[in-house]
């Protein structure tokens, strides 16, 4: 499942972070993060819990890169 | 300008005239020359300005996440006063100048991206904000994804057609610039289709409703539009990669920097002079940071797909625009493409009936297709058809159909087609489609049907060979006869003709296989029966897509009107934008590379260097903005 999620960040190499640390994320499939139009894309593994697993991307990124934010 | 941004810009500003009292100050002697005074005196400029930096970079490093731009400058600028404490210079000046230099570049950089975005959003802005839906007999104004499907709704002059529909009630002429890039309005009558994200210049509109708003128009475009630089191109994953790389490698050259040469020079018995070599690393380190390749590359792609989105061109993502620029053998379909895809029967040949009775069958026979050829004999005829008097129709995609009208067994269709039901055809002389027709197994004549080239056809292929595009191929599934004509009057290198849909995915993959590498094959069809060929070409273009979700899904290139010149401006636009992404990323590397270096050798001052950084980001970001401008390519 792909979910696409709108994001704050200030610079292209943040959200080149955000990007990395959103992919980490266990139940991410696959992240983009579009500096550009500020979304990030979530492909979610199978039987992933949407919500939860958002979570500790929000939590991840704000860990990689102090001055983000993913409005979930 | 946001909040953020004007806070930043108070901060710099703020510091700017700290430092400017400061220095005043200290040059009347009113502030002393060394000592804890002059330092506590320096620190307030330097924390207005750096404290979210210095904070950012000790989260980093708590985090482990070090090696940012924050890391570097605040390495850099913490090193810079604690030379200036333990030399007792008292120049805390350079630290604060670097973190104040640091701050602009970063603020002019969010200012410029949140400009262009904005900028590009705005050529993008089709969506409409409500639908006008009667209730209880007054019209209301509700969001247009609560409108059903069958809804009738009201659009007034100056609104946007908020979903797709059928006109019901009045006319009017419509503004399709902002999906076509054509200033050029279209008149609309009842009966007619509407298509939403149009803009209703004259008359009040009634229309029924044929699809939901998710599923209009509209919203297919904005849909792809908004997806798409999540497919990057080879030159953005490799700057991500170069920065990954990149940061970590300058941090350990400037160690490098700071402890070998003086080691080495003791060594030898020399003096170390570690003050000079460690401020040669700081200097290494602000000179070092990457954000001019880092922005600007995404931000060409970007400015790029809006121009292009503002023109008509949809591209689904910055890797086809990449490709899209090497593009050097471009294959089009016929019909609908090069040709305007509207036929019209110019002659009845060899009938053993009227020409009124030979087309009343062949229309009632080919009345279940919706094939251009089936639909111009239908009008051709001209006449409702009584669909009761036909049964048991099949047909068989590019050769042709049967069906029983009247009791009889009608077939129509090409030769190939008479040949596989062994009917003896007669041939034709003419330049045309021949459609042959049989009634029980006997031959009854043909109709030729042709087609007309579009007016930019010929312009169209002259620009492409202009614009550095090797060969130019057709694919069709007419005769010979007819290709060859086409072909040479609009001066094509080659034609395939007699071609199926699965044909021309064979000959395709033939070019495919017959190219070098780094050449791209483009291939341009009208979205109809050509699905699997846009899918297997490097790039597949669709053209006049507007309102076709097939079109849309199978290709990664769509024009959203049915001009062929469009084809080489998206080729020129594709190769503006990455023009500017080489020169970028060449450019920036090379002034990086070449100040660090200077750095190095000690020729550079930390002044330098950070002009150098921003400087070389402030140029790319600007060259970046020029791929939005297209309108003359």
């Amino acid at each position: 499942m792909k979910k696409n999620f709108k994001i704050d960040v200030d610079c292209a190499a943040c959200a080149d972070k955000m990007e990395v640390a959103a992919q980490k994320t266990a139940g991410v499939k696959k992240a983009t993060v579009n500096f550009m139009t500020l979304k990030m894309t979530v492909e979610f593994e199978d039987g992933a819990d949407v919500k939860s697993v958002m979570q500790e991307v929000r939590k991840n990124c704000k860990k990689a890169e102090d001055d983000c934010e993913v409005f979930i | 300008m946001n909040k953020k941004q004007k806070k930043k810009l108070i901060r710099i500003l703020v510091t700017a005239a700290l430092m400017a009292i400061f220095h005043l100050l200290g040059n009347a002697s009113l502030l002393p020359e060394t000592g804890a005074i002059r330092f506590a005196a320096y620190m307030i400029p330097y924390l207005i300005i750096g404290h979210d930096i210095l904070r950012k970079a000790w989260k980093g490093i708590r985090n482990r996440q070090m090696f940012d731009e924050a890391f570097l400058m605040a390495v850099a600028t913490i090193g810079a006063i604690l030379l200036a404490l333990c030399s007792g210079s008292g120049d805390y000046l350079e630290a604060i100048a670097v973190m104040l230099l640091y701050q602009v570049g970063e603020w002019f950089q969010s200012y410029a991206v949140g400009k262009s975005r904005r900028n590009i959003s705005e050529l993008m802005d089709i969506r409409p904000d409500y639908a006008n839906i009667e209730r209880d007999g007054t019209w209301e104004k509700v969001d247009p994804d609560e409108v059903e499907i069958g809804s009738m709704i009201i659009v007034r002059p100056g609104e946007k057609v908020p979903i797709d529909g059928i006109v019901e009630e009045g006319t009017s002429t419509l503004n399709t610039a902002a999906l076509t890039g054509e200033s050029l309005p279209r008149d609309i009558k009842v009966g007619e289709e509407i298509i939403s994200g149009c803009i209703n210049e004259s008359g009040v509109l009634k229309i029924r409703t044929t699809k939901e708003f998710g599923d209009s128009t509209v919203s297919q475009i904005l849909d792809l539009v908004e997806n798409a630089s999540s497919r990057k191109s080879k030159s953005e994953d490799f700057i991500t990669r170069f920065a990954r790389i990149y940061t970590p490698a300058v941090v350990y050259a400037a160690i490098a920097l700071a402890f070998l040469p003086p080691l080495a020079s003791l060594l030898m018995g020399n003096a170390a002079r570690w003050n000079e070599w460690i401020y040669r690393a700081l200097t290494f380190l602000v000179a070092s940071c990457p954000c001019a390749l880092v922005v600007s590359i995404p931000l060409s792609f970007f400015a790029g797909i809006g121009g292009a989105s503002h023109a008509g061109i949809l591209v689904k993502g910055s890797n086809y625009l990449e490709l899209l620029s090497r593009t050097k053998i471009v294959v089009f379909d016929k019909t609908g493409t090069l040709t305007q895809g509207v036929f019209e029967v110019t002659g009845i040949h060899h009938s053993e009936l009227s020409d009124e009775e030979l087309l009343e069958y062949a229309a009632l026979a080919e009345s279940g297709s919706s094939h251009p050829i089936s639909r111009s004999i239908q009008k051709a005829y001209g006449k409702p058809l009584d669909l009761s008097r036909i049964s048991d129709m099949k047909e068989i995609s590019g050769e042709g159909v049967t069906a029983t009208v009247d009791g009889r067994q009608i077939a129509v269709g090409n030769d190939k087609w008479m040949a596989a039901l062994g009917i003896d055809d007669i041939k034709c002389h003419s330049v045309g489609t021949i459609v042959h027709l049989a009634i029980d197994g006997q031959y009854a004549g043909h109709i030729v049907i042709s087609d007309r080239e579009k007016p930019h056809s010929r312009e169209a292929i002259r620009r492409l060979k202009a614009s550095g595009v090797r060969k130019t191929v057709m694919l069709t599934g007419d005769s010979k006869a007819v290709a060859d004509q086409v072909c040479a009057s609009l001066g094509i290198d080659q034609a395939y003709s007699q071609l199926l849909p699965a044909d021309k995915v064979a000959r395709v993959e033939e070019l495919l296989n017959a190219k070098s590498d780094g050449e791209m094959l483009a291939f341009v069809g009208d979205g109809i029966n050509d699905a699997p060929v846009l899918r297997r070409a490097d790039i597949g273009i669709a053209m006049g897509a507007m309102g076709s979700d097939a079109a849309i899904e199978a290709a990664d290139i769509v024009l959203m009107d049915d001009d062929p010149l469009k084809i080489a401006k998206a080729i020129r636009i594709s190769r503006k934008s990455l023009r500017i992404v080489y020169q970028n990323i060449v450019c920036s590397i090379t002034i990086k590379l070449l100040c660090l270096a200077l750095v190095a050798v000690g020729l550079a001052n930390m002044w330098i260097a950070v002009f150098a950084d921003v400087g070389v980001m402030i140029l790319a970001v600007l060259n970046a903005i020029r791929a939005l401008f297209v309108k003359n390519l």
